[in-house]
């Protein structure tokens, strides 16, 4: 996206000056005001859902605020770096409960947005060529994104059962195993949470390779197959490089999500969620809505949102720079 | 509603890139549940415009827990019963039934907000934990006289309301108390007699345990945490063990308590009278629908399964029930004082139709309107049981309630007790079901671990 817009403004610029100049001198009240207008809403909106409740949250990381003072926040006394201190304590069960979810997540984070953009990728390049049937079966590929979220991950929540589930009625049918698998307690309860995450994010992974993919010119393709190049060559050296800022974006995006993801957790396990798949947003809201200590899960939040913030700049410094270079 | 509106902001949150999750949740549960409130209060408002609203606007937001088979059966009892409150005093009641899996955020939610409804059950274990939070009316002298004065309350129901020494900001409303429950067809195939101790209760379950048949002595709630916790404590406390000293610090790793909560998981474990498949079971009315179903011989269930069973087919003659027996030597300790309690916030507008609503729902006529379809015992001193037909049953439970049963620790902390305590042993229990051991010391561990964690944040 940043490669777009350096290439596009030395061109555009420079043309547009003088116009915009004599505009302002014609018309100045209108002009002045009206950008400003028409973002007004946008900003008080970003302020009033996202930059209000941040600082609030930030403030709340600083403050006591547990059940004994929930109904008149103002009173909460401070606490200096206490929430942190407390959240960062890895010898103390707090902090040692937090550096695992953050295990969890990181591996549960790294392992989906694999899965799910090797899928993805798969089913694009499956459906590039012109077929019989490829716009029913791009419809069939986008349903797991079309369906309400909740109503998806409840329905794997039936078939992940141990007695009744689907899953393990397909497996014992199938003499794979006995048919008394635990998928949603115990250690299987990663794979299962990977697999429901995996399977709502690929969708996402898919459609946007294959919008990505709509703008790579065919020629290059029929040039590389003349000169020999099969379909695996074809992708490595076309495909892959023509979808590098779509994935760079993509791929940042989906670890954003998976790591934050609350919805696939809250409904998979409901109450009972399992250590293993104990996700780190998951787990701040047990730590601030069990325990009513809304201000060290308000520290744990902020503690999230630098560690994402990091992960983000440096992803981006390291691919920008590298963009920049090729 | 509360989780799907929590659900859906925490969708809106996944179309984003930051990532303060739990603050946004908090501050759009905040706004939706003051929405919801809000509209609910137009809906009043125009109710009382149509009726010519002769008594002015007096009219309370009322959240009812969920008592009967489900949130309608709930919306079907007491609408009569509230309807006969406003012909009796004028006053409308606004009537929202809340599920058990949200009412505690919805709770929560209110008294962070201040839209609150003006009166709300509560579970009793809640009480001295919301009491902390300084937002509801603590029932004082005037208070107490208002609904009917404290005399008229059985001493235990009405000594869970708050911490001791204090003025209650609970009164109960619902009784409940555990009882084992016994499938007396099994029981005289295989000779047995009800059980009196926890061995006896041990050795009835291993005779009627089949695995190959998939027929098990009992069945367990082993995946939730609520009902876990209430067993960690009555069997610590069938061993004399406390959870909090006198000043309110967590004692979780005692012998007593540790030894309580593995005599517990080793039904599952060691005697194996317990299909594994329990560990998943995260309500205590899938344990009841296996009993009534008859795929099990016994259940530990507070009175309000009899709802359950019989809708599940059985009838009343078909089961026993004994108190949930304690081992040879122990405390005669069979269940917590369960139950559900009524309180009022205090940033109500409407302090004394309150009090009255309090007063109508606990005098003796209502209690007896409500005992039998909530399955409820009787919070007042001189009422009879009036749930069963079956007068041992209703005899059995009574005693319980007033005699054998132990108020959970009345401490701010009580909550999370509930729920630190409560998750290690679903988690010890999902270890044992999927083939794990759990040794005394694991236990101790685990107490360990979540002692700390109730330390760190209180």
């Amino acid at each position: 996206m940043s490669l777009a817009t350096e290439q596009a403004s030395p061109a555009a610029s420079r043309p547009a000056k003088p116009k915009s100049k004599r505009g302002l001198e014609q018309r100045p009240g209108l002009n002045r005001w009206l950008p400003y207008a028409l973002l007004a809403p946008a900003v008080l909106l970003e302020l009033f859902i996202h930059i209000i409740p941040m600082l609030v949250g930030i403030w709340m990381s600083f403050v006591k605020l547990t059940k004994f003072f929930i109904a008149n926040w103002s009173s909460a006394p401070g606490v200096g770096l206490g929430n942190y201190k407390v959240a960062l304590d890895f010898n103390n069960a707090v902090g040692q409960g937090l550096l695992k979810s953050f295990g969890v997540t990181v591996v549960f984070s790294l392992v989906t947005v694999a899965f799910s953009w090797v899928l993805g990728m798969a089913a694009a390049v499956a459906l590039q060529p012109e077929f019989r049937g490829r716009g029913i079966v791009r419809t069939l590929f986008l349903v797991p994104y079309a369906l309400p979220a909740y109503a998806g991950i409840l329905t794997w929540n039936f078939m992940l059962q141990r007695d009744t589930g689907a899953v393990n009625h397909v497996l014992d049918q199938l003499h794979l195993t006995d048919g008394k698998t635990f998928w949603l307690i115990g250690g299987n309860a990663l794979i299962s949470l990977i697999t429901v995450a995996g399977w709502k994010l690929w969708t996402f992974a898919f459609l946007t390779l294959m919008a990505g993919m709509q703008s790579i010119p065919r020629d290059l393709y029929e040039a590389a197959s003349v000169d020999g190049a099969g379909n695996i060559r074809q992708w490595r050296n076309i495909t892959l490089p023509s979808l590098r800022p779509v994935n760079l974006v993509l791929v940042l995006v989906l670890f954003l999500w998976t790591f934050s993801d609350f919805n696939t957790p809250y409904v998979l396990f409901g109450t009972a969620q399992p250590p293993a798949g104990d996700l780190i947003t998951f787990h701040i809201y047990n730590a601030s809505f069990l325990t009513w200590n809304f201000g060290t899960g308000a520290a744990m939040s902020v503690l999230l949102l630098i560690f994402l913030m990091i992960v983000t700049g440096a992803y981006l410094l390291v691919t920008g720079r590298r963009s920049r270079r090729a | 509603m509360g989780p799907i509106r929590l659900r859906r902001s925490a969708e809106a949150r996944d179309g984003t890139r930051e990532s303060d999750v739990r603050l946004r949740s908090l501050v759009a549960a905040v706004a939706a549940t003051a929405m919801g409130i809000s509209l609910a209060a137009c809906g009043g408002g125009d109710k009382d415009d149509s009726s010519g609203g002769s008594t002015g606007d007096q009219t309370l937001t009322y959240w009812a827990s969920n008592q009967g088979t489900s949130l309608d059966n709930d919306k079907e009892v007491l609408t009569p019963v509230l309807q006969k409150f406003t012909q009796e005093t004028g006053i409308k009641v606004n009537l929202e039934v809340i599920g058990w899996n949200d009412l505690q955020t919805r709770i929560q939610t209110a008294i962070t907000s201040g839209q609150a409804p003006d009166v709300v059950n509560i579970g009793n274990t809640w009480a001295a934990s919301l009491q902390a939070t300084d937002a509801f009316l603590p029932f004082d002298g005037d208070a107490m006289t208002a609904i009917g004065g404290k005399d008229k309350f059985v001493p235990t129901a009405l000594a869970t309301g708050g911490k001791e020494g204090t003025d209650p900001t609970s009164v109960p409303l619902y009784g409940l108390a555990y009882g084992l429950y016994y499938n007396k067809a099994m029981f005289a195939a295989a000779g047995l007699q009800p059980p009196k101790t926890w061995e006896e209760m041990v050795a009835a379950a291993k005779k009627l345990t089949n695995p190959a048949k998939n027929q098990w002595g009992m069945a367990l709630a082993a995946g939730s945490y609520t009902e876990n916790v209430h067993f960690a404590f009555i069997n610590a406390a069938q061993n004399k063990a406390d959870w909090f000293n006198g000043d309110g610090k967590p004692t979780f790793t005692g012998d007593g308590n540790v030894q309580g909560v593995l005599r517990y998981l080793d039904l599952m474990q060691k005697d194996k009278v317990a299909n594994p498949s329990n560990a998943q079971y995260d309500n205590g009315t899938k344990s009841v629908n296996d009993f009534a179903t008859k795929k099990v011989a016994m259940v530990i269930n507070q009175n309000n399964a009899d709802s359950s069973i019989v809708a599940n087919g059985m009838k009343a003659g078909e089961y026993g029930v004994v108190p949930f027996p304690a081992p040879a030597g122990g405390e005669q300790v069979a269940s917590h004082v369960a139950g559900i309690n009524l309180s009022i916030f205090k940033n109500t507008k409407h302090k004394d139709a309150a009090l009255k609503f309090v007063k109508y729902m606990t005098d003796a006529q209502t209690q007896t309107t409500l005992g039998k379809p909530f399955s409820s015992l009787p919070v007042l001193k001189d009422a009879k049981p009036v749930f069963t037909t079956d007068a041992a049953e209703a005899a059995t439970f009574q005693d319980v309630y007033n005699t054998k049963s132990k108020p959970l620790p009345l401490v701010p902390a009580e909550d999370q007790f509930e729920s630190t305590v409560g998750k290690a042993m679903n988690a010890m229990f999902a270890k044992i079901a999927t083939g794990g051991t759990v040794t005394a010391d694991d236990v101790k561990a685990a107490l360990k671990t979540a002692e700390d964690q109730v330390a760190a944040s209180s």
